[in-house]
């Protein structure tokens, strides 16, 4: 069984947002909501600067808290890619997940339940990358079956830097920045 | 320097998470009311059990108080839910890892024992009831006349008590992402201070009795039924007494593990210090120090001293302001505990 | 006519031309039943290219059930790749934005009140070509005056021009990248173009003076800059603020503001006395290389650190690091370079550096972009001018200007010289923010017996309209077919892919219908636009038919560069690169660019200086609800220290004041050390005060509206944008 996971490549990503408009129309999000976001760090004075940016969203965890503390078992681990989906008449909209999680991922949609990144299974189903990732213009995302030697997501974490978010939290994120 | 942005603007999520207003504190505040409530209830039917008077008063009526109050406290729960109509979906199944659910199928039998437990003096104190219902008369004859089934529902109410008191706080404990509730005081915490705010509430309820012959119509027969002691009857003088003692005990608690909660946030993590600073010197500051610390806490505990010593003239104001203090605990809890967060390892670097 | 040869190419200026209420849930808007899951549907595809900036990047809209769902990239398309920018991918907004104009208005009231009442498209155009008739009789058709942007003009100006409109011009040229043209052909004979041919793909260096690829849009563009960081190519900026491009740069230079061109005279001055420079293409190609080096000889790198605040060890090491991967060097040309009024001799200064570093026709440097040959519809002949253009561009004044100059029409609208301008027609173009001193066009403006705008959205432009003309936005029409200019030529189709929701028409439409009122309706001999394209595209040779289902016709292939095997000619008096020019010397200008010291900035004061933000295009897209949605408002970057001592918290609002005392709308601090302390930056095209965009109404603050003191390029006539100090003012 595959455990989908993406990896970004921070030195491309220009913060365009363009991963965040795609994701909007490809998953019908509600207007004034987004599943994924950008975020800049930056250090330093001027003009030693140095910056990261990066392409954030529901980081599909190993060990999610979002769905040990969901009531309904609507916050759950699908088995095909291990990916953490939401089903939406489970959900009872108590928010719980929401406060759980260390990313604020997560968000009430206007129709009641708990709403995030699916990783587009809808698409990957079909054999198509996530819709931020095949619209970003500087191909600085990728996405891939982390247990397949062969991916390419596979060769990048093994020969580039990269970071987690929040590994302290020991959520175990399944996406991974390349720095 | 470091200069952090983000894009991202949901509703509720940002800038600071606020999806739980004053829907949980309300439900949190009357869990810990009701639940304080059963297990002093529970010591008292075991006590009863074993043959003791049976007309102290806190033991036999207030199930039904409990009863109406987690109603109040439901319905609230009922209103913070976004998808309320598919609530009954917790019912299906039993999510195990999840403290929320174990906490709603623990309030479906808390429900269940508090209308047991209620119709052992229920006919007495509704006469109206239970002229239209004479079976209430055999049930409750049922109950009394045997004193394995009130040490029965006297266990399950001190054990459901303690776990409605305690399990919120295990639910909110769980949750690594916010810092400030993360911390195992926090359910026994709660339970304490559900504890004293039940001995406040009942103590409250006493007062408001005291002297008072019990109406006899359907209506006020209905509202005596929540306060008013069996038949004509008076509380026990020494029952006011008897909850301030037990006050005192649970409010000392509370200060110990308020004291232990900022202590072991604060020796924690950087992100579970800055929790702490949230409410200690940070926006919630005043209401934390003021309202919980002082007011709800350690003016009570002075204050009941000095009535318990005879020094001042016993009235229900202590209760009050424990009562005040507890709901702002919860409160404060609620809105710090989400604005808390996991402060990056790597944003601590100069 | 001036010894000025023609450039070959000219993509932009010349080439030819509502759904619910307001909205609140976005699935509401779009139809689909559940936000966990797309909603199911049949699915069409139908390719078009993009008009939400000026890239023209192929696309292929998805519409569900009747309904436009997303827009995605061509992968045929040598301009998307196959990948849309977020202004692409947020086109299907355009469609769906409840404030874009839904049918014609026709002004009540004073000019400028933004009062109106709704007529009929008959009764619009009606009035339209009886006032330019009116002004023909009185004045002659000369003083109907087109100003236009976006490729739907393309038919508009057709119109006009069988009329007898001879004044017609585009912001961008000098509002934009006219002089970066002008300095091009003076120096090479051949201006740059669009998209610039700069073959960052395959280059070693990249070295950016301003632009901010990431941040300005270019998609293209900041595909190939993204793969040249993937390759580790060393990325040199020049700019005040530390831009995204600055931080994935190897060297960033925070240069202050205005001595651009002292250090790109260095620069060269570097190359060529530590003779880094490509002295085989210098001596090949070179005419008056040693009156050049003569002439820059005293721009030393310690006089440069000194004037641009840049240290000398920077300045030296940037140089040596272009100069180490010539010719794959790029100094890339920019795109909006009016910013000071000295732009083309500065743009002159680039295209010298690019010389130096040989890089004219290499790969990785910048190629000779190709086009395609599509046959022509025929059409009538334009009527013999009988005046010339009343805005210098043929005439004595800008002598090197080779395309219509906005401002300079603007001129003689206010003066009435060389003759009288009665109309302005004002195509997809807000001139009320990109015009410098908006209140010389509302001057304009009470000039006017005629006023008409066509637009997608209310801007301030169609604020001030006698008559508005709602067109459709491009997904909605057809137009005319984009030949694009690349490594490989392409033509690309636009053709619709959804109905216009409310009372919209196309731009060929309006172009027919107002032709037939003007009696000239012979100019445009075709029933409709699919007439038109199948027959341009069968008559060379392609099919119509699989032209619609791909969207993209690629050319043969050409060399393009010197390794291809192509042969450099270069169309300039001598034939060669100038590095002298005898022909600015001619006409008394500087024959090699010389630096001038910008103007102290004024105690208290701070440069304002402007740029773009990836979501958005110009002032037209703050209504559109998804980019909306990722900027709805611009912010005032301020040194974090200058925050400090103004008492400023992040986050706060202000006011910005120019010289003038204008006074901008409120906008957001954002306290940064991305940025020098002597200058303050704003996104360009927020600010917005037409009531009937009510989503940007009055969000965040106008950067055009704040650009009041400019200087005119003399060579050209381009007008500055970043000549205006300002300060700040805190809100009551």
């Amino acid at each position: 069984m595959p455990r989908f996971a993406m990896v970004i490549d921070t030195r491309k990503c220009v913060g365009c947002q363009d991963c965040v408009v795609a994701c909007q129309t490809e998953n019908d999000v509600p207007q004034g909501y987004c599943r994924d976001w950008i975020a800049t760090e930056v250090r330093g004075s001027f003009p030693q600067l140095s910056m990261e940016i990066r392409t954030e969203r529901c980081n599909h965890c190993d060990n999610p808290p979002c769905v040990s503390c969901c009531p309904t078992g609507a916050s759950h681990v699908e088995d095909f890619g291990h990916t953490v989906q939401v089903i939406a008449n489970k959900c009872i909209g108590c928010k719980a997940c929401i406060a759980a999680c260390p990313y604020d991922a997560r968000y009430v949609h206007p129709d009641g339940y708990v709403d995030k990144c699916t990783f587009c299974l809808h698409r990957v189903k079909e054999g198509k990358d996530p819709a931020c990732v095949s619209v970003c213009p500087t191909h600085c995302m990728y996405f891939g079956d982390l247990d397949d030697p062969k991916s390419a997501i596979h060769t990048l974490l093994a020969t580039r830097r990269h970071h987690t978010l929040l590994p302290e939290a020991g959520t175990k994120p399944r996406i991974f920045y390349l720095t | 320097m470091l200069e952090v942005t983000s894009t991202r603007h949901n509703l509720h999520i940002d800038p600071v998470l606020t999806v739980w207003s004053w829907e949980i504190p309300l439900y949190l505040f009357i869990g810990g009311i009701v639940a304080g409530m059963m297990v002093l209830g529970g010591l008292a039917l075991l006590r009863l059990a074993r043959g003791e008077d049976t007309r102290r008063y806190f033991s036999m009526q207030t199930p039904l108080l409990a009863f109406m109050l987690l109603n109040i406290g439901m319905l609230a729960l009922m209103l913070d839910l976004t998808h309320r109509l598919y609530a009954w979906r917790i019912f299906t199944t039993f999510q195990y890892t999840s403290p929320m659910a174990w906490g709603s199928w623990l309030l479906i039998i808390v429900y269940g024992v508090l209308l047991v437990s209620a119709l052992i003096r229920l006919p007495d104190a509704w006469p109206w009831l239970s002229r239209k219902l004479p079976v209430l008369h055999k049930l409750s004859d049922a109950i009394v006349g045997r004193p394995q089934w009130i040490a029965v529902l006297g266990w399950a109410n001190l054990v459901l008590g303690i776990g409605l008191g305690i399990y919120t706080g295990i639910l909110l404990n769980t949750m690594v992402a916010r810092p400030l509730w993360n911390s195992a005081i926090l359910g026994p915490l709660f339970l304490v201070s559900g504890l004293s705010a039940g001995v406040a509430t009942m103590h409250i309820a006493a007062s408001l009795l005291q002297g008072r012959a019990a109406p006899q119509g359907m209506v006020g027969g209905a509202f005596s039924a929540l306060l008013q002691p069996m038949g004509p009857q008076h509380p026990e003088k020494d029952t006011a007494h008897a909850l301030l003692r037990y006050d005192q005990m649970f409010l000392v608690a509370e200060l110990v593990f308020i004291a232990i909660l900022l202590i072991n946030l604060h020796t924690s993590s950087a992100s579970h210090a800055a929790a702490a600073a949230l409410i200690t010197s940070g926006p919630y500051a005043a209401a934390f120090w003021g309202v919980v610390v002082i007011a709800g806490v350690a003016l009570p505990l002075v204050w009941q001293a000095l009535e318990l010593a005879h020094k001042v003239k016993h009235t229900v104001a202590p209760a009050l302001l424990v009562l005040a203090g507890g709901f702002t605990l919860r409160w404060i809890m609620v809105s710090a505990g989400q604005m808390s967060e996991i402060v990056p390892v790597l944003s601590m670097a100069p | 006519m001036t010894q000025l040869s023609r450039r070959r190419f000219l993509a932009i200026s010349t080439a030819a031309l509502g759904a619910t209420g307001v909205g609140t849930q976005w699935s509401a808007l779009t139809g689909a039943a559940n936000a966990a899951t797309p909603a199911a549907g049949t699915v069409t595809q139908i390719p078009t290219f993009c008009e939400m900036c000026f890239w023209r990047c192929g696309g292929i809209a998805h519409v569900r059930d009747g309904k436009l769902w997303k827009f995605e990239g061509n992968p045929r398309d040598p301009q998307s790749m196959g990948r849309l920018c977020p202004r692409g991918t947020g086109a299907v907004g355009a469609h769906y934005d409840p404030d874009r104009l839904r049918q014609p208005l026709m002004r009540v009231g004073e000019r400028g009140k933004e009062q109106w009442k709704a007529v009929s498209w008959d009764e619009a155009l009606a009035f339209v070509a009886e006032k330019m008739n009116k002004i023909k009789a009185e004045h002659g058709p000369e003083s109907v005056a087109l100003f236009n942007h976006g490729f739907g003009q393309r038919f508009i100006q057709h119109t006009l021009k069988s009329w007898g409109v001879v004044n017609y011009a585009g912001p961008s040229y000098a509002q934009c990248r006219g002089p970066r043209d002008v300095g091009y052909v003076l120096t090479y004979g051949a201006g740059v173009g669009s998209p610039e041919p700069t073959d960052i793909k395959n280059t070693d260096c990249l070295v950016l003076i301003g632009s901010h690829l990431g941040e300005n849009m270019h998609n293209s563009q900041v595909q190939e800059f993204a793969q040249a960081i993937e390759r580790k190519v060393p990325v040199i900026v020049v700019d005040p603020r530390y831009s995204v491009a600055a931080s994935k740069a190897k060297y960033w230079l925070p240069i202050r503001p205005g001595t651009d061109l002292a250090l790109l005279l260095a620069w060269a001055n570097l190359l060529v006395t530590e003779g880094r420079y490509d002295k085989a293409f210098v001596e090949q190609h070179g005419h008056g290389f040693d009156k050049f080096a003569a002439e820059i000889k005293g721009y030393t790198v310690e006089w440069a650190a000194e004037q641009c605040d840049v240290p000398a060890e920077l300045i030296r090491s940037a140089a040596r690091e272009m100069a180490s991967h010539r010719p794959a060097s790029i100094v890339h040309p920019g795109r909006r370079v009016n910013w000071y009024g000295d732009d083309t001799q500065r743009s002159r200064a680039i295209a010298l550096l690019n010389a130096l570093l040989g890089n004219y026709g290499r790969k990785g440097g910048m190629f000779l972009a190709q086009g395609i040959k599509i046959a022509p519809f025929p059409l009538p002949k334009y009527p013999e001018a009988t005046k010339p253009r009343a805005d210098g561009a043929d005439a004595v004044q800008y002598p090197f200007a080779d395309e219509g100059i906005t401002t300079s029409i603007r001129d003689a609208t206010l003066s009435g010289k060389p003759y009288p301008i009665k109309g302005w027609f004002v195509y997809s173009t807000n001139l009320m923010q990109a015009l410098p001193n908006a209140a010389e066009t509302i001057k304009a403006v009470q000039n006017l017996d005629l006023l008409v705008v066509c637009d997608t959205v209310p801007s301030e432009m169609a604020g001030w309209a006698d008559v508005i003309l709602p067109d459709t936005t491009f997904l909605e029409r057809h137009d005319e077919l984009l030949t694009g200019f690349g490594r490989t030529g392409w033509a690309a189709l636009r053709q619709p892919v959804v109905a216009a929701p409310h009372d919209q028409k196309p731009s060929w439409w309006i172009a027919k219908q107002l032709a037939e009122k003007l009696g000239v309706g012979a100019c445009m001999p075709f029933k409709d636009m699919e007439e038109y394209l199948s027959f341009r595209v069968e008559k060379s040779g392609y099919s119509w038919a699989k032209l619609k289902t791909e969207g993209v016709i690629m050319a043969e292939h050409k060399p393009i560069t010197v390794e291809e095997g192509l042969e450099l000619s270069f169309e300039t008096p001598s034939g060669k690169v100038e590095f002298w020019s005898d022909q600015l010397a001619a006409k008394g200008f500087d024959p090699v660019p010389k630096y001038t010291k910008p103007l102290d900035t004024p105690a208290g004061h701070f440069r304002l200086i402007t740029g773009r933000a990836p979501g958005h295009t110009f002032s037209r897209t703050q209504s559109n609800p998804l980019l909306h949605d990722l900027m709805p408002e611009n912010e005032l970057w301020v040194n974090t220290t200058t925050a400090a001592k103004l008492s400023l918290k992040n986050r706060q609002y202000v006011q910005v004041k120019n010289e003038d005392g204008v006074l901008s709308n409120r906008i957001r601090v954002k306290a940064t050390q991305r940025i020098r302390e002597d200058c303050v930056y704003m996104v360009y095209g927020f600010g917005h005060t037409n009531k009937m965009l009510k989503t940007a109404y009055l969000k965040g603050a106008s950067a055009g509206g704040l650009n009041t003191r400019y200087k005119t390029d003399p060579l050209m006539g381009a007008t500055s944008i970043h000549a205006n100090f300002v300060s700040i003012v805190k809100e009551a």
